[in-house]
């Protein structure tokens, strides 16, 4: 641990050529793959808290590999607080509209009396904005997690 | 699973486990957490619980082991053991 | 000290070990954790939801309540930290 924190200080870039250059082509298709266990949560394993850990693992994995001014470049402070509140907001939203709209609180049929598709496809779609919300809540909280603690709060160095 | 590789994996999860708490060093108690992990989404993957697995892998093993790292990376050593 | 800690925890795993015999065998049909509510989602669900992912729409639907509040278990242990740890930048 303490070469690690040595090797730290004394180099807070990283000087890795080849961690950094698989890691820049890495990160692009990690992403892709946790917006797909997203989206893709309906028919395969997967879903809203997985595929927002993978997508908050690619932006700690730029942070590791660069350090964590990069991976500030990429998703602000300001950007990760908004994206934590709309992602706990959007499903207590959509729980919310349910029981406004006349139904149960999470009652997803009720939403049919906004636009009518269908009771079943309601309760298909409230899933997935459902598990969208949780996918961008779990992805900015993970990826401030990792800011204060490897950073001690500060957002200056660390890792 | 054939039985014997199961229980090969079950063997490893608790040399994993007892090896975490006695191991000095809190980088090597980390990683021995995630391979510890690893061996858990072997099992919950073997017993067709794949929704539980890819939470262990991403969660357990990705996630909570960089958490872990980034934490003991703030500590210093005040014992000369 | 050492010695009886190690009884100890022999002994609980012993009882545990013990009390895991009155368990139903791995993936029975008939156990009774299987046989009242499991049957009623596996009936149902896919007509119910349109979802073809059993544990998604259990999740997602059957259980929001569950799902939402470990949500909100997450946002409040990350504003937990931020609260506790970040300093503002000047």
């Amino acid at each position: 641990m303490k070469q690690l924190q040595e090797q730290v200080a004394r180099n807070p870039e990283g000087d890795n050529l080849i961690i950094r250059t698989a890691v820049r082509l890495l990160v692009p298709f990690i992403q892709l793959y946790g917006l797909y266990v997203i989206v893709h949560g309906h028919y395969s394993p997967g879903g809203g808290f997985q595929g927002g850990v993978v997508l908050g693992a690619s932006f700690i994995l730029l942070a590791l590999a660069y350090d964590l001014k990069t991976s500030l470049r990429f998703m602000s402070e300001r950007v990760n607080n908004l994206l934590s509140n709309l992602g706990a907001l959007i499903f207590i939203g959509i729980a919310l509209l349910c029981a406004l709209l006349g139904g149960l609180f999470l009652d997803y049929a009720a939403l049919e009396r906004l636009i009518p598709l269908g009771a079943e496809e309601w309760h298909s779609l409230g899933i997935f904005l459902v598990e969208l919300g949780v996918g961008l809540a779990v992805m900015s909280i993970m990826v401030s997690l990792f800011w204060d603690l490897a950073s001690g709060g500060d957002m200056e160095e660390g890792l | 699973m054939i039985w014997q590789l199961d229980q090969f994996v079950l063997l490893l999860v608790v040399v994993c486990a007892v090896a975490v708490i006695t191991v000095r060093d809190l980088l090597s108690a980390a990683v021995i957490f995630g391979v510890y992990s690893f061996l858990m989404c072997l099992l919950w993957a073997k017993m067709g619980a794949v929704d539980v697995a890819f939470t262990e892998a991403t969660v357990g093993a990705g996630i909570s082991t960089v958490l872990f790292i980034a934490a003991i990376f703030r500590t210093t050593r005040r014992s000369k053991d | 000290m050492k010695v009886f800690a190690l009884l100890a925890t022999l002994a609980t795993g012993i009882v545990l070990l013990y009390g895991t015999r009155d368990f139903a065998p791995w993936g029975d049909p008939d156990s009774p954790a299987n046989s009242h509510l499991s049957r009623v989602y596996i009936e149902r669900a896919v007509e119910e939801t349109h979802v073809p992912n059993l544990v998604t729409a259990i999740l997602g639907d059957y259980r929001g309540y569950d799902t939402m509040f470990e949500t909100v278990v997450i946002y409040c242990a990350g504003m937990a930290v931020v609260c506790v740890l970040r300093r503002s930048r000047s």
